[in-house]
């Protein structure tokens, strides 16, 4: 997701304290910043609550990208208006990672490094209007998917930060599909983009649960942990099931010859994604990755100033306030 | 109310609209690109305000008009030459100090015409600006916090907000210079005399700008021909051709 | 982040680095149109406390959220640590009395 490949750190604690602590968690009682915790508890969380932050921030680039070229001042609107919240999210989460014993300017630099990764899918491009309908839909939908039970995460800050973010979003599937409603019933330029735009972003999407369950072995301890609260491949089922009759609703056809609904397990059969794909984009070899990284390194060179100049400021006010007093 | 050419009006109209539909679309540049999240996150809002702000203005101006034109087609389907904004509201966003002295100066003098304008005979402009107004007095305490924190901060930004100044100072005068319509508007009691807001911006900014450490820079020259829409920017253009292109590329679709 | 109490943690990593020259942590808290008083929103980052007030407002009440906001740097803030969870809290629990639903009201009295 947001956080995918996080790897759960290995924990060599006093067994009395881990058992305890597991008894809490599994009490479903949170986890609040002062309590004892194993260190790869906080090591795991601090990654992936990091992780998720960049995804959020970087994720402002591609939808960002269409702001100044949206078709109308209501979609301008609108389009900022999400982008914006998404900047809120990351700031919720940097918040949260913080009580960690983190700060955000060092999990940045982490991000701008290479050292911290984001979510995969937004190495992708935005080439199109009916893109930002593709990915309010698919993207914001798998993305809520693995969002609401997080809320229920064992963590207390991650758990209200996830809150926080989900009463937001409620809004950002829904714009997305209304774009793509529209565009399916335009003109027929308008609906063959919003066909492309499905081509592109179907495969991506069923990415972003992460590697099939067989092939992630990091699972158990993070669910033990309350941190991850369903297998990637759960998702990713419910994600398929959930968007194809959307899809169909808006006479656009999912980009899977073999997808056919399987009664017996009440879900449908659908293909993988190409993971040599995946691998490739995680590495750094996905089609934006280096523009992405590129505009976040600009704005946090080019920002430096700034912030030191109001840091001064701030700092020459408050020897001012002492010396008047 | 006061009889007053329609046109007259619509052009009035267009030139509220049209300073907040570009200053609008120069703010959203920087999202996802500012110094800091927290910028990110209120230079968004500042842009969502003119946003609504020109939806309002011209909407009214379509209707003023009578051609059947929206606020979207006014913004979407009009050339350079039919803009009326001022020529400070087109200019590129620089850096972020450029930016935000861009949108202070901007701020001062929309706060003063707007807090007129909420006296307007007029009764939908009244509206308008009751509204707006609001907004904007948050946009300049935020804007002149800012331009104040950087001038006074460190070398380095106190340099770059003199040199932000330097560059825009020229580009004050054209919105207190007042031709043919705005004569109109004020005598119909639309709006209000431009050169009787002077006093207020004057004392505004210039307080805003000693508490910066900056210094206004001599000389009375000043940049005009962008609220009459005789000569723009090459800026505005570039601007426009992002702007209107998928209206422009797919004629007659809707989104 | 440092004072024992404070309400974050050192991990034992950050303990041994510098001092950071970055913007500071304030916590914020706001009191709705209706609120009876202020509630912890969350936190962000501010060079001094007229800008985290004037963040806090675009960044916590983008929806219109809140009307009064408050401040304080995060590092003021004081927290009971864990291990006196029972004694502070104990004691209310026990006070039943305390809430509404302690009480029967009778359904013909109407709302209360």
């Amino acid at each position: 997701m947001y956080a995918q490949m996080i790897k759960s750190e290995a924990t060599q604690d006093d067994p009395e304290k881990l058992a305890a602590f597991q008894a809490r968690i599994d009490a479903g009682e949170k986890i609040e910043p002062k309590d004892w915790m194993p260190v790869g508890y906080r090591k795991t969380l601090i990654r992936q609550i990091g992780q998720h932050a960049h995804s959020e921030i970087v994720g402002q680039l591609p939808e960002g990208n269409w702001i100044t070229r949206a078709p109308t001042l209501e979609r301008k609107a609108i389009l900022l208006a999400k982008v914006q919240d998404e900047a809120g999210h990351g700031l919720y989460l940097y918040c949260a990672a913080e009580t960690l014993g983190v700060s955000r300017d060092e999990m940045t630099e982490m991000l701008l490094d290479g050292r911290m990764k984001y979510s995969s899918i937004f190495n992708y491009p935005t080439l199109t209007w009916a893109d930002m309908g593709a990915v309010g839909w698919l993207v914001d939908g798998a993305a809520i998917m693995n969002q609401v039970p997080l809320q229920r995460t064992s963590f207390g800050p991650y758990s209200r930060a996830m809150i926080r973010v989900c009463k937001e979003e409620s809004f950002h599937q829904r714009q997305g599909y209304d774009i793509m409603m529209k565009m399916a019933q335009g003109t027929p330029e308008q609906k063959a983009m919003a066909q492309n735009a499905l081509n592109r972003f179907w495969y991506p999407s069923l990415m972003m649960f992460g590697p099939s369950d067989k092939d992630s072995v990091h699972s158990a301890q993070s669910m033990a942990w309350k941190i991850k609260m369903n297998t990637n491949d759960e998702l990713r089922q419910k994600f398929v099931d959930q968007t194809v009759p959307q899809a169909e609703y808006l006479g656009l056809t999912v980009p899977d010859d073999t997808l056919t609904w399987n009664e017996e397990k009440g879900g449908y059969d659908f293909a993988e994604p190409d993971w040599d794909e995946f691998f490739e984009v995680i590495q750094g070899n996905g089609p934006c990755n280096t523009e992405r990284l590129a505009a976040r390194n600009k704005a946090w060179d080019d920002g430096k100033w700034v912030r030191d100049g109001l840091l001064a400021h701030a700092e020459k006010r408050s020897i001012r306030k002492v010396a008047a007093e | 109310m006061a009889s007053v050419d329609q046109t007259q009006l619509f052009e009035f109209l267009c030139r509220m609209g049209d300073n907040t539909l570009v200053l609008g679309h120069r703010v959203s540049e920087w999202c996802g690109h500012a110094p800091v999240l927290e910028e990110d996150i209120a230079l968004a809002n500042t842009a969502l305000d003119l946003i609504g702000q020109t939806q309002m203005w011209l909407g009214y101006a379509g209707d003023v008009e009578g051609k059947g034109r929206t606020a979207d087609d006014l913004a979407m389907l009009r050339d350079v030459w039919d803009f009326r904004n001022v020529l400070l509201v087109e200019q590129p966003n620089g850096d972020f100090g450029q930016t935000m002295m861009r949108q202070f100066l901007f701020d001062a003098w929309h706060l003063a015409m707007l807090k007129a304008l909420t006296a307007s005979s007029n009764e939908q402009i009244a509206a308008i600006a009751a509204k707006s107004v609001k907004e904007v007095q948050y946009h300049v305490e935020r804007s002149g916090d800012t331009v104040i924190g950087l001038g006074d901060g460190t070398s380095e930004s106190h340099k770059r907000m003199q040199d932000a100044l330097n560059l825009l100072w020229p580009y004050v005068g054209e919105m207190f210079v007042a031709d043919a319509v705005d004569d109109a508007m004020a005598q119909a009691g639309i709006a209000p005399d431009l050169a009787s807001l002077r006093a207020e911006f004057d004392a505004h900014v210039g307080g805003v700008l000693a508490e910066a450490t900056l210094t206004i820079p001599d000389g009375k020259f000043t940049h005009k021909g962008g609220k009459s829409g005789f000569q723009h920017s090459e800026h505005l253009g570039h601007l426009l051709t992002q702007m209107q292109w998928l209206q422009r590329a797919y004629p007659g679709a809707t989104w | 982040m440092s004072s024992p109490n404070s309400a974050y943690p050192d991990t034992p990593d950050t303990q041994t680095k510098p001092k950071r020259h970055e913007w500071p942590l304030w916590e914020v808290f706001i009191r709705g149109q209706h609120g009876m008083s202020h509630r912890h929103v969350g936190s962000l980052h501010a060079p001094d406390e007229e800008m985290a007030i004037k963040n806090a407002r675009d960044v916590y009440t983008r929806r219109n959220e809140g009307v009064s906001i408050w401040v304080v740097e995060a590092r003021h803030i004081a927290a009971s640590s864990p291990s006196e969870k029972g004694p502070l809290y104990e004691p209310s629990e026990s006070k039943v009395y305390r809430h509404p639903t302690f009480f029967d009201i009778p359904e013909e009295v109407g709302a209360m």
